[in-house]
Order: C-alpha cells, then sequence, then structure tokens
C-alpha cells in the first residue's frame, strides 16, 4: 500500500493531539466492510489502532479476517479518503499481522449488526471448539431456533458458513469462528 | 524471458519454500472455480485456494523484505521460473479428478496445521505472526478435505476407487515433507522452523484417524519422490506457471 503520507494540519498541544487523534479514530471507524456493508471495521475489530506519528502524519493499523482477505486493499483505500475526507490529511495505512484477528474482537455492536443482516454472529469465544469442528448450535438469525444445520462450511466470502434453519426452513449465513 | 535470481539465503529460501508451495497448490484448487461436481463445493475449493493464496501473499512479501533487494511479492512470484520455485512436488501435481484434488489437499492440510501450529512459536517474530493465521485456516482445511476423504473412501464402489488410486498416486509424494537439508537444519537450530520430525507424528495421527474412518489402508512408506524444494521439478509446473505468468510474460510490468 503505497501513499505518499500527508502532514495534518499542526497540532501543537497535547490536547490538540488527543483531539486530532480522535477525530481520526471517528474517521476511520466509519468505513464499513466493503462485502459486509451492514458492519464497520471498528465493530468488526479490524482497525486496530490509530495515533499520531513523530512527523505529524495520522498512522492507522488495520489488520486482515484471513490471510486472503480480498477486502483489505479496499479497507485501507476507504480508510485513507475517510480520514483526508475529515481535513486530517492522507494518513499511513499499516496492514499488521499480530497479534492474528479472532472473531472474539467483533464487538457487541457488531454482532448486532450482523445479526440485523441476517448473518448468525460467531460464536463467542473463538474456542478450540468450534474451530475443530464440533459443530456449536448456532441460532436462526431469522427466527432465533437453535435447530439449523450446516449446509457448507464454506459461504460467499472467506468468513461465512451456509447453515440452514430446520425450523423457519431458511438458509442463512454464519460468521465463521476463528 | 526475464527472470530474477533471488539470494536464497537460508531463511529466504524457507520462506520461498512455504509460499511456492502455497501457492502452487492454490492454483491447482483454483482450477477448480467453475468446475467443481456442485456449487457448495466449487465455493469451498475457493476459499481454500483463497486462504492459501493470503499466506503466499504474506510469506513472499515477507521473504522479499528479508532479502532487501527492492522487490515486491509479484517479482517473486511471477518472475521466477520452474528452476527456481522451491515448492513441494505434490502440490505443483496436475488437478486429477476429484477424489486426488481432496486427497492431495488433505494430506498437505494434515500437515500444515502442526507445522503452522509449531510456527507460530518461531523465534521469527513475522514468521509467527503468518503462522497463527495460517494455522486457524489450515484447521478448517483438514476439517473438510478430511471429511470428503471419508466419504469418498467408505462411498461407493467408484469413489472408492478413485480414492485407492490418488492414494496409489500421492503417497509417493508424502517423504518431501518432512525432508531437511542445511538450510532447514541452520533455521530448525535458531528456533525459526519447527523440526520436521516433531510434525510428523501429528500428522500421523490424522492420517491414521482419517483413513481408519475412510477405510483407506495407510501405504508402505517405499521410494519417495524429491527435488521440488531444490527446484527439480516434473514436467507440469512449467506448463503450470506458463499459464499463471502469462500475462507478466506477455507484457512485461503490466498492472491494473
Amino acid at each position: 500500500m503505497e501513499t505518499v503520507a500527508e502532514r495534518t494540519p499542526a497540532a501543537s498541544s497535547v490536547g490538540d493531539r488527543a483531539r486530532l487523534i480522535e477525530a481520526a479514530r471517528v474517521a476511520a471507524a466509519s468505513v464499513v466492510d466493503p462485502e459486509i456493508p451492514t458492519i464497520s471495521i471498528a465493530d468488526l475489530g479490524v482497525l486496530r489502532d490509530v495515533r499520531l506519528g513523530a512527523d505529524g502524519v495520522v498512522e492507522i493499523d488495520i489488520t486482515p479476517t484471513y490471510s486472503g482477505c480480498p477486502a483489505m486493499r479496499m479497507i485501507a483505500l476507504e480508510v485513507e479518503a475517510a480520514v483526508e475526507r475529515a481535513g486530517l490529511g492522507r494518513p499511513r495505512v499499516n496492514l499488521v499481522l499480530s497479534p492474528a484477528w479472532t472473531t472474539d474482537w467483533i464487538t457487541p455492536a457488531g454482532h448486532a449488526a450482523l445479526l440485523a443482516a441476517g448473518i448468525a454472529p460467531p460464536p463467542p469465544a473463538a474456542s478450540r471448539r468450534a474451530l475443530f469442528g464440533d459443530d456449536v448450535p448456532v441460532a436462526c438469525p431469522h427466527c432465533g431456533s437453535r435447530e439449523t444445520g450446516l449446509i457448507s462450511e464454506f459461504g460467499s466470502t472467506p468468513c461465512k458458513a451456509l447453515r440452514r434453519c430446520l425450523a423457519c426452513g431458511e438458509p442463512f449465513h454464519a460468521f465463521k469462528c476463528l | 524471458m526475464t527472470t530474477i535470481a533471488v539470494a536464497e539465503t537460508p531463511l529466504v529460501l524457507s520462506l520461498l519454500r512455504l509460499a511456492d508451495t502455497a501457492l502452487v497448490h492454490s492454483h491447482r484448487l483454483s482450477e477448480w472455480c467453475g468446475h467443481a461436481p456442485m456449487i457448495e463445493e466449487d465455493l469451498a475449493l475457493a476459499n481454500l485456494a483463497l486462504d492459501l493464496l493470503g499466506q503466499a501473499r504474506a510469506l513472499y512479501a515477507y521473504a522479499a523484505e528479508v532479502e532487501g533487494a527492492g522487490r515486491t511479492e509479484d517479482d517473486l512470484a511471477y518472475l521466477r521460473d520452474a528452476p527456481q520455485y522451491r515448492n513441494v512436488l505434490m502440490a505443483e501435481l496436475p488437478r486429477g479428478d476429484f477424489a486426488f484434488t481432496i486427497l492431495r489437499a488433505f494430506l498437505l492440510s494434515a500437515h500444515a496445521h502442526p507445522f503452522w501450529q509449531a510456527a507460530s512459536r518461531s523465534t521469527d517474530a513475522q514468521l509467527a505472526a503468518i503462522a497463527a493465521k495460517a494455522e486457524k485456516e489450515a484447521a478448517y482445511h483438514v476439517r473438510h478435505s478430511g471429511e470428503w476423504t471419508i466419504r469418498l473412501g467408505d462411498g461407493t464402489e467408484e469413489s472408492r476407487r478413485r480414492m485407492l488410486a490418488a492414494l496409489d498416486a500421492l503417497w509417493p509424494y508424502t517423504g518431501e515433507l518432512f525432508e531437511a537439508d542445511e538450510a532447514d537444519r541452520a533455521m530448525i537450530a535458531a528456533g525459526v522452523l519447527p523440526d520436521p520430525a516433531a510434525i510428523r507424528p501429528a500428522w500421523e495421527a490424522t492420517v491414521a484417524r482419517v483413513f481408519d474412518e475412510a477405510l483407506l489402508p495407510r501405504p508402505a512408506d517405499g521410494w519417495m519422490h524429491s527435488g521440488g524444494r531444490t527446484g527439480r521439478h516434473t514436467e507440469h509446473l512449467g506448463h503450470m506457471l506458463a499459464v499463471m505468468q502469462h500475462l507478466q510474460r506477455a507484457y512485461p510490468g503490466c498492472s491494473w
């Protein structure tokens, strides 16, 4: 991700710096996941850090959900654009791999946003159980029934599986535990 | 034809071996896109391929950074010819039928999972970070390919016949997964890479558990193919790269 980072308007006092970082955080947090546009990258846990570099440039860390997540480049571009639109200069956006993203980082607001979009949120506490195949019950996002079955472990994006509700008959996406 | 000569220090060579195996296997899996027996499986194989492609990109980017010659992940993927590729031979074999594809994915991911698990404790922080992510993805790959191995091995007469044929063809390529040469030993001693001997018991246990349910015999370890990790490849890799690298070869430096 090569961009020309730009200095933000001079932030002299400590208070100015804090306000600037907060403004940059709000701008970056407004970016939504391009593949699940009901959830912001902050609620998804993809936005890891916002700070001011020694050279006065806003620095933002984002982390991929999956190694091959094709949305990362677009997310990085949109973060840049959002921070620039907020008049804070062009930020440096870093892709950080460590610590590795886990579904535990999805916030309660993120869980609610997924549910509202008809996507079952991941089981809490990225349990090794779910990762290693014990079929942890997943409630239907439409009718709430816990009688659901797996259609396919791999859905339309790397982070989702395809399930079906045995009560209301609707198929739905479920966020995979990672 | 422009090719690059990468300065293969033990670390760069190790990263290329891992990246090339992931990329080449990813490409073979992606050849199923639009051809799998059902749409769910089409998506599943494409997802597996995407995970491997993501791992390869992270590894190439890191290899380029370590080499410090100003190259990019794309240079490493597109500007090396077959003799410069360092993947294990199993990854490059033509995609074969569905049984062959599934069994190869199973044998490779049953190795990748404990490997990445151990590598997540690497003394090399960047490799450890890549491994921590890859480990979780590999867990899904083992499960998916393992379930299909069982379904096909203990399935119809036809599916079983195909699985046995795939097993005959693939088993002689498993030895290469556990080789260690001088570069490997240097990395193992430095705590960068796990010792393949320590990975083997976990791989054997997964293979035994799945083969047992699939009613597949574990073949005896006879003569094993070798050479991919030092650039001696089957004829198939060159053909694969001809397709994969076509655009960069026809229009050097093109991008979009």
